[in-house]
């Protein structure tokens, strides 16, 4: 048996809509096989991994918590990815953006009031944009591939945390952990209600309604698409390659670098080593099983969501690693791309005599 | 041993990984598929290297379960590319992604464990001359695999059949299909190729370089061998110099912090990957130079007429 | 045993419900040269790609000396004794004469060994080349000559040609006729695709002749005459466009003073000198063979690329040379590309999308506040079909489900609806059917008609012949003068078009 496409004569409306829906059912049926190979119940398992976390309001609220800078980069890398530009470095610009937030709050404790908190996100959004610009300025004053730049960047930017956090901005009083002091006041965002759902999550929403607007309405988002699917015919309408780089490297270096400073002014309330568990690596994935498209991210950034909730309890209930939701990540990437075959092509199987 | 001896062995240590992961990918590159997932095979190369050495307590065991893992995540990445004409960008980040999570799993029991070191050849006597001995005759059999596949790939690739027709995929895919070659399995052969070295390179992480299992041990080799690649503007040999190069610089890094002269640990442990970024700027400025020698193909998806 | 040496016998091939042959018998026997006429997309091509062992038929048989065989790819194709010369030459830009050639060979000959027979054989034949030179750095002739001489280290018995002389010079052309001519008389049986039909009344014996997929008629074309010819092609009488009569210009719309560009990438040509006048209108066409800076024209005058451009050009008496396509398209230009899928139109948009592509920065309302109007778009590109006759399967599809044709008249439509002060287009009709290519060709002539002027970049001298005013030649990336076409025959434009080139690639390839 032998497989071969077969080109549509035009993209599939209803496999563009079925396929992430498919993907995400073959990840489940994956997980199933999986979890009966190491000897658990995979209707228990999944249970546990995939619908507990949306069970209950702390959970839930816990979701809206993780779902918030996954759907925050998401969008940025979904309009970068739409333009052939391949940020794959969100991880170091969200990095940048929490530190570049927390420096108000670290060298000026005292300056508590409102205006702080639009200061630390405006300069959080700054950091991760300034970040981003490295790669972009390599890409198109030199060529450079912005994809191995922007992920050396990540490294880089762990590093230079690092740094800060252990030295000078350690928390004087804080027994020699490295952590830097306990933001404060409007340091901290605010959250709904006295739970755990904070601003990020709101800055998300905005900034998925903001996006589907450009991106569909707007002459800005025409001109992402063409230069994304046609470079040739982005050149000959008149667009710059290079514009286009500087616009998606910034904006996504943007996004990324307020999820930064939402992480650490929200959930964390301090600066620690370990600002996000890959949020910006995850996201990447986000932004392909949202199609691209900004409203699909969000539904997307939930799900992946649900996937890290799951990891978490399926470790306390199950007693496997949480590190199998990476895999599950892992593997829900490869179904989303197989699965988006058949929107362009037709899947036939041919016995070997016939070929 | 006198202090450059230790220093030239501590590169060569260095240099292997990235030598080995290099090659594979510049056979892949060659054949026109870019494969980004070089940093989740290794990974998975050298925790299935790591396990198998460990439960079996052959290194030599361990060596191969990592070649075959590196092929295995191989697959995975030539059946999305190849069968399924994905994107090849999306698919390798897939497959780190995917890699340094399954690696994470399989490697949660083996964390902290001690290691089964691969040893070194020894040749006796040559082995015990003084300097040179060590360098030349005393290293482990993955640093003389490295040179061998080096010289192997730089003499397939311009003398013989097999490497005309990897190179005449990499150049045109419509004339190599027109032609009747079967652009999909060479190229299924190369990624098989390139899988192989880096899960050799990741073995020789885990089993030699520090023979124990740490999370995320890679740490960014695999993306640096991507742009030895570059560097080396697809030319094996110059894959040789740039790799040892960078070794150097690492080790450099290394000495720096353990000789304590007063830079943060953290500068120098960002050096390998600010080298490469600058690297890739000075390669990348001289146009002519890469892009005559880039595959015209790469990145590009092939599927045949039928 | 048969006379024949290949018999395609009641041959029919379906891609999905689409029959691209059906029910062809073609007969060839050793010696002989036999053409195969027919439009685009009439099925020469699968055709030949089935007798190469590219293709399999649905139903049919192919016999070889009478017996039946099934050739599974082009290596049984080639063992067998076929050779075929691709239209699309397939050959690698990176690697040298005899890589190229080695790539087409069974077994392991050395590479010196092979490059002395190389070297053997295109002397024989007036074939010349250079074994160790790269593919990227040849001329388009000399490329075919590798394909050519591919064939002939086979010995093939037969040999298949898909358009051999579309890419020839007048002179190459008929330098080619003498090869062939001589292979055959040694026996060898050449298939000839082509749709020009002067070459094949001179050079075939006999011509069989397909339309949609079906043999319409095996004549022995020396009899016919060309109508006669393209009346089977086609059905129908071909609509004449009306020739012109050296229409007298205007005032000077575009100006070229002095232009130079870089080459486009290591493997282009540069623009050397480059000085042209076109006056409102009349209709001035470049001719040359591909590669010699067309594309790199047609990136300087429409403003795809302006660094490093040096010269002047004006249009419409300003001065334009340091401003891009948008600023000159806002000027009263209109630019059609070569390529249609993926330069001139995107081909994963809708053809409403495709109309913004040129025309979101000179079209009132068309972007208002940043916010394209999608309905206006859809308007105009109802319009355009309409008047344009684009046949579509449904309301507004994608770009690349259109037939080339079809796209190609919504693509030079989409321009023409703006009625512009200049249009400059690259190969109008490439690779589009005859009905098309006149409902294209009358509508550039109606646009000059009107008052605008128009620069066709073509590589088709009957086409150029019918529509242009004046003729200049592009040749090494340097231009001639322009001149009445009237005082031009295809002698002096193929002396023109070898130019200097041709010349130094003879020493080149001596040395």
């Amino acid at each position: 048996m032998r497989l071969v496409l077969e080109r549509r004569a035009e993209r599939s409306k209803l496999m563009t809509w079925l396929s992430p829906l498919l993907a995400v059912g073959l990840t489940l049926v994956t997980g199933a096989v999986i979890f009966s190979l190491m000897g658990l119940d995979p209707a228990r398992a999944l249970y546990v991994y995939f619908l507990e976390p949306v069970l209950w309001w702390w959970s839930l609220e816990e979701l809206v918590v993780k779902a918030a800078p996954l759907v925050l980069i998401g969008v940025g890398l979904a309009v970068c990815f739409r333009a052939n530009v391949w940020n794959i470095g969100a991880e170091g610009q969200l990095t940048m953006g929490a530190l570049f937030g927390s420096a108000l709050p670290i060298l000026w404790h005292e300056f508590q009031s409102f205006p702080v908190m639009v200061l630390m996100l405006a300069l959080g959004a700054l950091g991760g944009a300034l970040y981003a610009a490295i790669p972009a300025f390599l890409r198109t004053r030199f060529g450079t591939n912005e994809i191995l730049t922007s992920l050396m960047l990540v490294y880089v930017a762990q590093l230079i945390a690092d740094w800060f956090i252990r030295g000078p901005w350690r928390d004087p009083a804080g027994f020699n952990f490295p952590k830097s002091v306990q933001f404060e006041g409007w340091q901290l965002l605010p959250t709904l209600g006295d739970g755990r759902i904070h601003l990020g999550a709101g800055l998300a929403l905005v900034a998925v309604a903001v996006l589907y607007v450009v991106m569909s309405r707007t002459l800005k988002g025409f001109e992402v698409r063409v230069v994304g699917t046609a470079p040739r015919a982005g050149t000959f309408a008149g667009f710059s390659s290079k514009r286009m780089v500087w616009f998606c490297l910034l904006l996504s270096g943007g996004l990324a670098g307020l999820a930064g400073i939402c992480e650490v002014a929200g959930p964390s309330g301090h600066l620690q080593p370990a600002i996000s568990p890959g949020y910006g690596f995850t996201a990447i994935i986000v932004a392909f099983l949202g199609r691209l498209n900004p409203v699909g991210v969000l539904v997307a950034g939930v799900m992946l969501g649900i996937s890290y909730l799951g990891g978490e309890a399926a470790q306390i209930d199950l007693g496997i690693s949480d590190k199998t939701a990476q895999v599950f990540q892992g593997i829900l990437l490869f179904f989303i791309l197989a699965c988006d075959t058949l929107i362009l092509y037709r899947i036939r199987l041919l016995r070997p005599h016939t070929a | 041993m006198t202090g450059l001896e230790a220093v030239i062995l501590t590169i060569i240590t260095a240099s292997t990984p990235l030598l080995l992961a290099a090659i594979g990918e510049l056979v892949v590159e060659r054949s026109g598929v870019l494969n980004l997932g070089v940093e989740g095979m290794m990974v998975v190369g050298a925790v299935c290297g790591f396990a198998t050495a460990y439960t079996t307590g052959s290194p030599y065991l361990g060596v191969l379960a990592g070649v075959l893992a590196g092929m295995g995540m191989a697959l995975l990445f030539g059946f999305l590319t190849q069968s399924l004409a994905t994107n090849q960008v999306a698919s390798g980040l897939a497959l780190t992604l995917l890699g340094l999570g399954l690696s994470g799993v399989i490697g949660e029991s083996f964390t902290g464990l001690p290691g089964v070191k691969l040893q070194p050849l020894d040749i006796p006597v040559l082995s015990d001359i003084p300097f040179l001995g060590p360098i030349l005759f005393g290293q482990d059999v993955l640093v003389y695999t490295s040179f061998a596949l080096v010289f192997a790939v730089s003499y397939t690739m311009s003398r013989t059949r097999t490497g005309l027709v990897i190179r005449a995929v990499g150049d045109n895919h419509h004339s190599a299909h027109a032609l009747g070659y079967n652009v999909i399995a060479v190229r299924y052969g190369c990624i098989l190729f390139g899988g192989a070295c880096a899960g050799l390179a990741g073995a020789y992480l885990s089993l030699a370089y520090t023979p124990q299992w740490v999370e995320n041990m890679t740490s960014g080799r695999g993306w640096i061998a991507l742009a030895l690649v570059v560097f080396a503007t697809w030319i094996a040999r110059r894959v040789l110099i740039g790799a040892y190069l960078f070794g150097a610089v690492w080790i450099m890094g290394l000495y720096a912090q353990a000789l304590g002269i007063g830079i943060p640990s953290q500068v120098l442990s960002s050096f390998p990957y600010l080298i490469t970024i600058l690297v890739l700027v000075l390669i990348s400025r001289n146009r002519t130079l890469t892009k005559i020698n880039t595959p015209a193909c790469i990145g590009q998806t092939f599927v045949p007429d039928r | 045993m048969s006379d024949f040496l290949l018999e395609a016998v009641h041959i029919t091939k379906k891609f999905g419900d689409f029959a691209a042959n059906d029910d062809v018998t073609l007969r060839l026997r050793p010696g002989e040269i036999h053409a195969l006429l027919g439009e685009n997309g009439a099925g020469k091509s699968t055709l030949v790609k089935m007798m190469y062992g590219a293709l399999q038929p649905t139903e049919g048989e192919l016999h070889w000396r009478g017996k039946p065989v099934r050739i599974a790819n082009p290596a049984a194709a080639r063992s067998l004794g076929i050779g075929m010369v691709f239209q699309h030459f397939s050959l690698f830009e990176a690697l040298s004469v005899t890589e190229n050639i080695a790539l087409a060979l069974p077994g392991k000959a050395g590479m010196q060994e092979l490059s002395a027979r190389i070297a053997a054989v295109s002397r024989e034949y007036g074939l010349p080349l250079e074994p160790g030179a790269l593919v990227a750095d040849l001329s388009v002739g000399q490329r075919q000559r590798i394909e050519i001489v591919r064939c002939l280290l086979q010995e093939p018995a037969l040999l298949i040609m898909d358009e051999p002389t579309a890419v020839l010079t007048p002179q190459e052309a008929d330098q080619l006729f003498v090869t062939l001519r001589r292979l055959a008389s040694e026996g060898c049986a050449i298939l000839y695709i082509s749709h020009r039909l002067e070459e094949v009344k001179t050079l075939c014996h006999e011509a069989t002749i397909l339309r949609r997929g079906k043999v319409v008629a095996t004549v022995d074309p020396r009899r016919e005459t060309a109508a006669s010819l393209a009346r089977h092609m086609v059905g129908v009488d071909v609509a004449v466009v009306s020739t012109r009569a050296g229409a007298v210009a205007g005032e000077p719309i575009l100006t070229l003073d002095h232009v130079s560009l870089p080459a486009d990438g290591p493997f282009g040509t540069a623009l050397r000198d480059v000085s042209l006048r076109i006056g409102a209108g009349e209709i001035v066409a470049i001719a040359g063979v591909a590669g010699n800076g067309q594309s790199e024209l047609f990136d300087a005058v429409s403003g795809e690329r302006v660094d490093g451009l040096t010269g002047s050009i004006t249009l419409a008496g300003q001065v334009c040379a340091g401003r891009g396509i948008k600023a000159r398209r806002a000027l009263g230009a209109a630019f059609v590309p070569e390529e249609r899928l993926g330069h001139g139109a995107v081909p994963d948009f809708p053809l409403s999308q495709n109309v913004i592509l040129t025309r979101f920065a000179v079209d009132d309302g068309m972007v208002r506040r940043g916010l394209v109007n999608l309905g206006l778009a859809g308007d105009v590109a109802g319009r355009v079909a309409g008047a344009f006759d684009v046949r579509t399967s449904s309301n507004d599809p994608e770009a690349r489900s259109l037939s080339g044709g079809n796209l190609q008249k919504f693509v030079i439509g989409r321009e023409l609806d703006r009625k512009p002060r200049l249009l400059v287009v690259n190969q109008p009709t490439w690779g589009v059917d005859a009905g098309a290519a006149a409902v294209i060709r009358q509508a550039l002539i109606d646009l000059a008609e009107g008052g605008s002027a128009v620069l066709v970049i073509s590589q088709d001298l009957d086409e150029i012949f019918a529509i242009a005013d004046r003729i200049a030649v592009i040749s090494r990336g340097e231009l001639s003068e322009a001149k009445p076409t009237a005082t031009l025959d295809r002698e002096a434009i193929g002396l023109l078009m070898a130019g200097a080139h041709e010349t130094a690639s003879h020493d080149k390839a001596a040395s």
